[in-house]
Parts: C-alpha cells; structure tokens; sequence
C-alpha cells in the first residue's frame, strides 16, 4: 500500500517538476480561460438584474473548456519519444499510473480555477468570500479529471485526438457540469445549505462511480 | 452461412415481417383516436418502442464492450459496434419523432425537459463511440477502445438521467405505468414493442453478417498480399 502511494506519487511530481520547468500548460490555459470570462461578459452582458441566472454558467463553461485544454495534454506529454512505453515499462500496476497522472490533472486545473475564481468574482462585483464554492469547485474539477485523464489516454490513441477529447468527454461529464452550475447558483444567493446537498450529492456520486471504472478500465486502455 | 443459419435468419426476417404489418394496422386502423391530443398521439406507438430499441441497443453495447474485455473474442466486439449503429438510428429516430408529436402536442419543437436532454447526451455519447471506430484503424486497438467507451459511456445513463430529473421535467412518462391507457391501447403498444424488437435483431444480425464477411474479404487481400 505504502508502496503503491510512492509510486503515484512519484508520476505525480514527474509531471509537477516538468510543469514548473517548462510553464507550457498552466499559464497558457489560465490565459485562455480569463478569456472566456472576458468574451462571455460581451456575449451575455450580465447585469446586477441577470447576475444570478449567467454568472453560474460563465464560470463553469470557462472551466470547462479549459479542462478540455488541460486533458489534451494529460498524456500528450507522454507522446513524444515513447515515454508512455517507458511509464509502461516500469514494474508497475497500470492503474497506478492511472492515479499518479489523475493527482496530476486535478492539481493542475484545480491551480487554475484557484486564481480564476476571485478574478471572476471580482470582475462580477460578486461578494469574494464563498467557501461553499471552493468545495463545488473540488467536486466537480475531481469529476472532470477522473473522466478526464481516462479519456486524454484514450484519445491519445485516436487520429483527430485533439477534436476527439471533448467530443467524448463534454457529454460524459454533463451531470457534473448541470450539478455544479445549479450549486454555485445557489451559493451566489447565499441559499442554506440543504438547497444545494441534491446537487452536492450528485458530484460524488458520480466522482465515486467514475474514479472506481476508470480504475478498473484504464489497463486496457493504455496496454499494447 | 449454413442451411439452417440461412433458416433461421429467414424465419426473423419473416416474423419481423407480420408483426410489423400487424403493428402498422393496429396503430392506423385498429386502435381508437386519442380523444386528447387527435391523430398525431398515434406516433406514440413508434415513438416508445424506438426509445426502448434504443436503450436496449446501448445495453448490448455495455454487455458486449464487457464480454469482449474479459474473453478477447471479436466476434463481441462486432455485435457491440452493429448494436451501437442501430442504437444511433434509432436514437435519432426517436428524437425526430418526439419533435414533430411535440410540435403538434406542446407546441414546441424541442424543449429542455429531463428526458429529452437525457436522450440527446445519450445520442451525442453514442455518435462519439462510432466515431472513435472510424479513427482508430488497428482492429484491436479499436475494439479495447470501444469497449472502453461502451462501458464509461452506459454507466453514464442512470448519473445523467437523475441529474436532469433533478434540473427540470414535463415529460408524460408516468401515464403508461399508472394504468392511463386504454387496454387496446396499451396492446398496440406491446405489439408495437415486439415488431420493433424483432426488426433491431433482424438489423443487428444482418449488420454482423455484413461486418464479418468485410473482415473475411480484408483477410483474403492480406494473405494475397503476402
């Protein structure tokens, strides 16, 4: 057991290290997703009347396609020279490197919808202090990325994989995104806390359902 | 295909035959005009048993995607990819037949209620999965692949059906099972369900026969190119 924790973490910091060596993914998606933020607020022009009913959304289609942006580079990193037949090669069980590159993607997109967030609420003029956001945002950025990572290493296989990710992924994770903006809906209204347990309850069932699938199914997606 | 292969397949196609002219004369002639709703609530008949065909074509997929995982044997996974073509058509065909009954019934052509998103997210799921089979070439690997999807892609169903149960509803769904209809309404229906039930088998089998003589036809070219 003690074994297993070291080695995906072990994967995990391979991936951290490269990220803060290079700086390629995060910065880049972060920028992209200010932007959706920006282009949203042209298209919906939310005011103090509409803010409750767009705001939700906004943030989470940002997030959202910024996720689409980070899993396309989950195991695209692992194309070049074969490193994904190197990380095959080790004597390890395959749903550990499952897990190693999950912690990976979760802390990446979690990194960036931790800075996007206060930017959000403050571009909004929306009260900045929303703990109950935090825990939707882990909810639902541990549903995107346990679909998520399975999917990058599928669709790292497929001809047009950067078109094939969210073709796949957007209609998997269509509870996750309905649960979330419903809860941060609510969270903006500062409604109590049993309003939004529905939704809450929702985001970890199906975290549960797909970080026990993907566990099981990953083997045979990466064998070969 | 042997005599008795060729038997059987005929004796589908035959039984398919009579249920569906027995279903199509039950629903235009047989069976009373909805008092409610006119003639247009006859597309009921078709509508339900598409979505049954549907769901029970995404189900195969599942169990196939499963069986080829565990046994390797493609003969699963080709099951798996003729039940996953006919659960689109039919998919397809039960959103556009739910368009025109709700043009006419509602009002609307489309409107955002559970079950009609519900269908749409299992229809984009289900267009993904053949999608993939087209772009990977190897046979293998697509087969693995697929049967990954058709696995995360029906476990899905049950999250997305009680995530949008939640978000909204107004379907009429319930008067079938409460006992709403009419006894020989309700026996169109069933008739309806048997006829379209053997029509999907009768499509699946003749699309694996189809796929396994591509693959027969691949092989020979191969050997001659060796």
């Amino acid at each position: 057991m003690r074994g297993s924790l070291s080695k995906v973490l072990a994967i995990f910091w391979k991936d951290i290290l490269l990220e803060i060596r290079t700086k390629e993914s995060v910065t880049a998606i972060l920028v992209f997703a200010l932007l959706v933020l920006v282009i949203f607020n042209f298209a919906f022009e939310p005011e103090t009347a509409t803010m409750n009913l767009v705001a939700p959304g906004i943030l989470w289609v940002a997030f959202t396609f910024a996720g689409v942006l980070g899993l396309n580079r989950v195991f695209a990193i692992e194309r070049e020279n074969s490193r994904l037949a190197g990380l095959l090669l080790c004597p390890i069980d395959p749903m550990l490197i499952y897990w190693g590159k999950l912690l990976g993607s979760f802390t990446f997109m979690f990194a960036i919808e931790i800075i996007v967030t206060p930017i959000f609420l403050v571009l909004l003029n929306l009260p900045l202090f929303l703990p109950r956001l935090l825990l939707i945002i882990v909810l639902a950025t541990l549903g995107f990325t346990s679909v998520g990572t399975l999917f990058s290493a599928l669709a790292n296989n497929i001809r047009a994989r950067d078109i094939m990710l969210p073709i796949l992924f957007l209609p998997i994770v269509v509870p996750v995104i309905i649960a979330a903006v419903e809860a941060t809906a609510l969270v903006l209204q500062s409604s109590p806390w049993g309003d939004m347990m529905t939704w809450l309850q929702i985001m970890i069932a199906f975290d549960i359902i797909y970080l026990v699938v993907a566990t099981l199914v990953f083997q045979y997606v990466v064998e070969g | 295909m042997d005599a008795k292969g060729a038997l059987k397949h005929y004796a589908l196609v035959g039984l398919g035959f009579a249920l569906m002219v027995a279903a199509l004369y039950m629903v235009f002639i047989y069976v009373p005009t909805d008092k409610n709703t006119g003639a247009v609530q006859r597309i009921f008949y078709f509508h339900v048993p598409l979505a049954w065909i549907g769901f029970l074509a995404f189900f195969v997929v599942f169990v196939c995607s499963i069986l080829y995982l565990t046994k390797r044997d493609v003969r699963w996974d080709t099951i798996a990819s003729a039940s996953a073509e006919v659960g689109v058509v039919f998919t397809s065909l039960v959103l556009i037949t739910g368009s025109v009954w709700a043009k006419a019934a509602w009002g609307i052509w489309w409107t955002w209620d559970a079950r009609l998103t519900a269908t749409l997210v299992l229809w984009f799921t289900y267009v993904a999965y053949l999608l993939v089979r087209h772009y990977v070439t190897e046979d293998s690997q697509r087969a693995r692949l697929s049967a990954v999807l058709g696995i995360v892609g029906f476990i899905d169903v049950p999250v997305v059906a009680l995530a949008v149960m939640l978000w909204r509803t107004q379907h009429p769904g319930a008067i079938i099972f409460e006992g709403g209809l009419v006894p020989s309404m309700l026996f169109t229906l069933i008739v309806c369900i048997v006829a379209f039930t053997v029509l999907y088998f009768v499509l699946v089998a003749q699309s694996t026969r189809l796929k396994n003589m591509e693959a027969d036809i691949r092989n020979i070219k191969d050997i001659r190119m060796d």
